[in-house]
């Protein structure tokens, strides 16, 4: 396993392809770590105990970066004139708060920094689509990196990490605020209600069963979707990319067309997915269904 | 394309950043927009305020300046009906005065005329006895007909 990584290692420089297939193929591979028999291994990895590191890596490190900015505005933030920048990041707080405001009825302290989070996140996270998609990747090869992908959402991990701890956020606040029993009627009641009396008691198992499963699938189904609406967009967005990136010079006006789409797609899914984490804990507080 | 530990990675990392958002950027920021927008709604009632007194002050400057020009007419109609007065008074006084010199030359004149005529009567009488001396000459005693010739003076 060293001995590949060494390999691997030796060959650090100008990136080489034999074919549009194996471009393709190597653009869309993350740079993966695990630990196998107590040592690292590289790229060579399967089974859930792998880390993307470049994932990981432009994940935190884009998510630094919304801190730092906001946390700058957030330091200076002065209630008289605002300076530019302050105004700048004002206007996008506001945004988020007005989102919120319309999308959430309840009162929950955690709901407005959560969408925000989400919201600059993944518009940087998907952001990083719009850097040509030879530049990092080519930078990472020259020091010996063979694989990097540089687009965080285009990875299903990260976006089912996202659209799970909403999921799990989803259903504390079902249990919290209409606690286990009324989570559970939630979940058994509708859409048919059961039959309280008579004969159609004995129906009632099967209707509460049938209700379980539609809902309880209706259920799973939300961070399912939630995660793969990003994760299609960007993925089919940045494959796009790599196709251009193969056409030749052609691809100086092909690529900067789809970009100018692709800004649209980029803060769009963002705003999709924060409105939606906004609809879900929404419901998790709506005390009536 | 396989679920891996990144998924958790991820997960973990979402969940500081949003502690972290909704810690040290959140708070401060949604505060200063919401005591900046307060700020400006009492700076807009203060503004309104401002403008209504403004315009109360205006109506009561009218009014006073109204009060005043009433009170200023009051007082010149009053100081002109007083020259009026005082210009009557003296017009009075001054035909009073005048009546009164007349009256004091008048009488200054009946007195002046009397005496003059006294004078001359008693002249008269003297050149009548001169005249009556010269013609008696000795024979009439001045003195011895003095009450009859004072009769006669009377009588001119």
């Amino acid at each position: 396993m060293e001995h590949e990584a060494a390999e691997e290692a030796a060959h650090a420089g100008w990136p080489h392809y034999e074919s549009a297939g194996e471009y393709i193929e190597h653009h869309l591979q993350n740079l993966q770590v695990c630990r196998d028999h107590g040592e690292w291994v590289w790229n060579h990895c399967s089974g859930f105990m792998t880390l993307n590191v470049d994932s990981m890596f432009f994940a935190v490190v884009l998510g630094v970066v919304f801190l730092w900015l906001f946390g700058r505005a957030a330091k200076r933030a002065t209630t008289g004139q605002p300076g530019k920048f302050q105004a700048f990041i004002e206007l996008i707080i506001d945004f988020v708060d007005g989102s919120v405001k319309d999308g959430f009825s309840g009162k929950n302290k955690v709901i407005a920094p959560l969408s925000l989070t989400i919201f600059i996140w993944v518009v940087l996270m998907n952001t990083m689509d719009l850097i040509p998609v030879d530049w990092l990747p080519a930078a990472g090869s020259m020091m010996g990196i063979s694989y990097m992908k540089v687009v965080p959402t285009t990875d299903i991990n990260v976006t089912f990490g996202l659209s799970i701890s909403v999921f799990l956020l989803t259903i504390y606040y079902s249990l919290k605020i209409k606690g286990p029993i009324g989570f559970l009627k939630e979940l058994t009641l509708n859409p048919i209600a059961p039959p309280t009396k008579g004969l159609g008691l004995l129906a009632a198992p099967f209707i509460i069963a049938f209700n379980f499963i539609l809902e309880g699938v209706a259920l799973i189904a939300r961070p399912v979707s939630h995660s793969l609406r990003l994760f299609g967009n960007m993925f089919a967005g940045e494959l796009i990319f790599i196709l251009i990136a193969l056409v030749g010079i052609w691809q100086l006006p092909l690529h900067f067309a789809w970009a100018v789409f692709h800004i649209l797609v980029v803060t769009l899914q963002a705003f999709v997915f924060m409105m939606l984490t906004i609809v879900y804990l929404n419901g998790a507080h709506a005390t009536e269904h | 394309m396989d679920f891996n530990l990144t998924l958790i990675g991820q997960s973990i990392a979402m969940i500081v950043f949003v502690w972290f958002c909704m810690k040290f950027i959140w708070p401060p920021l949604i505060d200063a927009i919401e005591t900046r927008q307060k700020e400006i709604a009492d700076g807009l009632a203060a503004a309104e305020r401002g403008q209504n007194s403004l315009s109360d002050a205006q109506s009561q400057v009218d009014r006073i300046v109204a009060e005043a020009r009433d009170r200023a007419r009051g007082i010149v109609d009053q100081a002109n009906t007083r020259a009026n007065g005082i210009v009557e008074e003296a017009r009075a006084e001054g035909v009073a005065a005048r009546q009164r010199e007349v009256d004091a030359g008048h009488a200054q004149i009946e007195l002046d005329k009397s005496r003059a005529r006294d004078e001359l009567r008693n002249q008269v009488a003297a050149i009548a006895v001169a005249g009556a001396e010269r013609v008696l000459a000795r024979e009439i005693d001045a003195s011895a007909h003095r009450d009859l010739l004072d009769q006669l003076a009377s009588e001119l």
